[in-house]
């Protein structure tokens, strides 16, 4: 990078807020995703708005390419630097500003952790309700450039449902504020255009959430099925009756050998495990538990158990959420994948998963987020084993062809990012994503924000497609057209 | 074929403006036939479903063009095991939920006028209702939407399913910008199944303090109540689910105040606000309903924070001050049907913005010019 932009920079944030050497630089070359890795020409860590917005206005000024950072535990490579370019990492913004709880809106700078927010008003009975995985790591800032979900969204929605308000530096460094602590804000909805828009259309430094007041109860509910099928047919059941659980996890027995290897859940050895997971007052709660209940064992549950404690409860999610990490108990290398399908696909596609596993050889491990689809296939290798990183790749990639076949989507919450673009021209028509993209240019037309990402190719802004010259009859309707 | 407009009447009127022609396509094609047309002429077009909140938004700048989507009215697939529908944007809230209800599911919002409200209508005016509280409002159950550009462009977003995060969400974009992006010609939701059992309850406040009290009560109580709303000086919740659960609900909402068995018909009182326009919809914060209540002699106040409220007679010249005090306290002040004063308010610092996404969407202003804030 050109010393003198350096010195420019060094000069926004003072010594200790940038890095410029290669050692230093290496540790921001990927983020959770670790197979792409670019090294950054420097990366800042602003402490204010304003130091951010004066990177982006010098980026802006000299052309350069922008990647906003989070805590880098994203899983499609949307934090991966871009060749020249500068990461903003926003992990020192990271105090929680403003707690109303009269209104249920918390104000936080980006980089507050997820599990953070809930922590400062859990003693008032309040919480944050997405809950990525990653919630003890993660945070906001990262969650609302991917929209991230969790276990619980089925009931209470993604990132998106849960932020009313930002405060954006736009790509030319200007600052703009997009909906507000009040609903219905006049004008475009930005903000919900904004989340889940993977870091390309700005850079949020400031974030109002909406907390939810924590239930009465809650209730969790474990049943042990011979097969995913079963435990499948369960949750139709479930649905079919009426209920909308607060979450539906599903695992197979591969993902339960993990669990069980890394943190002792003590799950039943089954073919699939289903966790149904209820919460509202009481006497609703134990209404429809005992429904919940009946359903799994008409459908061929052959233990069924309710965790009665709070410590029971977490036990009981502790060897869900650890689901992916504990692959490594089972083999050297896995891909962690993240497709959605209409729901009652699954038995045809865990069945064509299977085929496929058996095709090539390698296990794959089933984690799901049954009530809503999203499935966490976990392919399993050896990089040592010529081929067979390859050969895992494409396995995994065909999963997700499936996911689209079947009406799905390539990724449920884990984003697009760097992993994925290649793939949005399978499920998108080409219209759809030019159209897309005329948000891109809306925000960003010089294309400096993390520019290469979620796009299989970027539209030159200021090009327009062609147009169609008609005739003044067929204006008025008096011709025909075809 | 593109069957032959007819020429417009005063019944056909947007916000005091005839429109030249009519249009009443068929089909998404046709959709984009007419408007690629059109745009191609220097022709506006002004999109219509029921025709139930024409006047919203202020009047356009010029309305050569009405396209009705009134023939586009399918339900295309209720998914029923999957709990989402696709709907083409011409069908009527009304229908849409007959359908859904052969199967115990519905799409959890209560617009206005839902026998003649369509799909596409309630989107573009961002109507949801008392139920957001529950259940989300309409950027929180739209998951797909497929819209036809100014150019012609036909373009889908989001997808199927209910949790999807590849591309940038339009669906969310687009509901709420008064048809000024693109012409929403079919959407797909995420639904609920229709309630067990439900249970209207009134409590009469006793004043103002009071009335406050009760709602933030309600919403600090570790209840999950289907719709709060404030009318009148009393407090209307409406509960659902088991009969065990709406009943121990009840005996706890009891602690807040004289509990009256209430008629579901309490929740028809926005919709009789409109025996008089212009209505206006404000919006504040849940704290500050009793005192946002002060400033309407007739209001409905949703406990999220949306209120609707006749303006009294000879009073419209307050409406300026009165936009200026909600402003200041983040809220915001809209006009529903035509008064002097421009509809929206101040978007703030984002109207640049927005009016960079009306001119990569819309060059030329085909769409319903002039309606939107800050005259996009």
């Amino acid at each position: 990078m050109n010393p003198k932009t350096l010195e420019e920079l060094r000069g926004i944030l003072g010594p200790h807020g940038l890095i410029s050497s290669s050692e230093e630089l290496r540790t921001y070359e990927c983020d959770g995703l670790t197979n792409f890795r670019v090294v950054p020409s420097a990366v800042v860590l602003p402490e204010s708005t304003e130091e951010v917005q004066a990177v982006v206005r010098l980026c802006h000024r000299e052309r350069i390419p922008f990647v906003a950072r989070g805590a880098g535990t994203g899983l499609s490579g949307g934090a991966l630097p871009v060749a020249g370019g500068i990461v903003i990492g926003l992990a020192r913004m990271k105090r929680i500003l403003e707690v109303d709880l009269a209104n249920a809106r918390v104000v936080v700078e980006p980089g507050v952790i997820n599990l953070e927010v809930t922590g400062r008003v859990a003693p008032a009975n309040f919480f944050y309700a997405p809950d990525p995985s990653s919630q003890s790591v993660c945070s906001i800032g990262g969650n609302v450039a991917e929209n991230s979900g969790g276990a619980h969204c089925l009931k209470y929605g993604f990132t998106t449902t849960h932020v009313l308000g930002l405060e954006v530096v736009l790509p030319n460094g200007s600052l703009v504020h997009m909906g507000g602590k009040t609903l219905d804000t006049p004008g475009y909805d930005l903000a919900g255009v904004f989340v889940g828009s993977e870091g390309t259309l700005g850079i949020a430094t400031k974030i109002t959430l909406r907390i939810v007041k924590r239930p009465e109860c809650v209730r969790t509910l474990l049943a042990a099925f011979h097969s995913t099928n079963e435990a499948g047919a369960a949750v139709s059941g479930i649905i079919a009756a009426g209920m909308l659980p607060a979450a539906i996890e599903m695992m197979d027995n591969l993902a339960i050998q993990a669990a069980e290897a890394a943190v002792h859940a003590n799950y039943p050895d089954c073919g699939g495990l289903l966790l149904v997971e209820l919460d509202g007052p009481v006497a609703e709660v134990d209404a429809l538990m005992a429904h919940v209940d009946e359903i799994c064992r008409q459908n061929g549950a052959w233990e069924i158990r309710v965790a009665q404690s709070e410590a029971e409860r977490a036990l009981v999610w502790k060897g869900r959420k650890a689901a992916f990490a504990a692959m490594g108990r089972i083999s050297p290398n896995y891909i962690v994948q993240d497709g959605v399908i209409p729901r009652t696909s699954l038995p045809q596609i865990l069945s064509e998963i299977d085929q496929l596993s058996a095709e090539t050889g390698l296990r794959v491990a089933n984690v799901f987020h049954a009530g809503d689809g999203n499935l966490h296939p976990l392919v399993l290798y050896d990089r040592r084993v010529p081929g067979q990183e390859k050969a895992a790749e494409r396995l995994s990639e065909r999963i997700l062809e499936l996911c689209i076949e079947k009406g799905g989507s390539i990724t449920g919450e884990h984003g697009v990012g760097e992993e994925k673009k290649h793939m949005m021209s399978k499920m998108f028509a080409e219209p759809d994503l030019e159209t897309m993209q005329r948000v891109r240019c809306a925000f960003d037309p010089l294309q400096l924000s993390n520019p290469t990402k979620i796009f299989p190719r970027t539209r030159l802004c200021g090009e327009k497609p062609g147009e169609y010259v008609a005739h003044p009859l067929e204006i008025a309707g008096v011709a025909e057209r075809f | 074929m593109v069957e032959l407009g007819r020429a417009g009447t005063p019944m056909d009127a947007v916000a005091g403006v005839v429109p030249s022609l009519v249009f009443e396509p068929a089909d998404e094609q046709e959709t984009a036939l007419i408007l690629r047309d059109a745009n191609q002429a220097g022709l506006s077009v002004i999109p219509t479903g029921g025709g139930t909140k024409l006047d919203w938004g202020n009047p356009p700048r010029k309305a050569d063009v009405l396209l009705s989507m009134r023939r586009q009215n399918r339900v295309l697939e209720h998914a029923w095991a999957d709990l989402t529908v696709t709907v083409e944007a011409g069908c009527t809230i009304a229908e849409l939920q007959r359908t859904l209800a052969e199967h115990g599911q519905r799409l959890a919002i209560d617009p206005l006028w839902p026998e003649r409200a369509t799909v596409g209508g309630i989107l573009a005016t961002n109507d949801s209702g008392v139920l957001r509280l529950a259940y989300g409002s309409l950027r929180d159950l739209i998951i797909g939407v497929t819209l036809v550009l100014a150019d012609g462009t036909i373009a889908s977003s989001g997808g199927k399913v209910v949790k999807n995060v590849a591309g940038y969400d339009l669906p969310k974009l687009t509901t709420g910008a008064l048809g000024t992006l693109g012409v929403i010609t079919r959407a797909v939701f995420r639904l609920h199944p229709l309630p067990r059992n439900t249970r209207t309850l009134t409590i009469a406040a006793k004043d103002a303090a009071d009335m406050q009290r009760v709602v933030l009560a309600i919403l600090g109580a570790q209840l999950a109540p289907a719709a709060v709303q404030v009318r009148n000086g009393n407090v209307d919740i409406l509960l659902e689910g088991t009969r065990d659960g709406i009943a121990s609900q009840e005996s706890a909402i009891k602690e807040f105040g004289t509990l009256q068995e209430g008629s579901p018909d309490v929740w028809k009182a926005r919709e009789e606000l409109w025996d008089r326009a212009p209505i206006v919809k404000f919006t504040t914060l849940p704290s500050r309903i009793s005192a946002a209540s002060a400033s309407f002699s007739r209001s409905v106040i949703q406990a999220t924070g949306i209120g609707f409220a006749q303006v009294p007679v000879g009073h419209d010249g307050d409406l300026a001050g009165l936009r200026a005090a909600m402003e200041r306290d983040g809220g915001s002040l809209v006009i529903l049907g035509r008064t002097q004063h421009d509809a929206w308010g101040s978007p703030g610092d984002a109207l640049p913005l927005m009016r960079a996404v009306k001119e990569q969407f819309d060059p030329k202003g085909t769409l319903n010019p002039g309606r939107f804030v800050g005259g996009i």
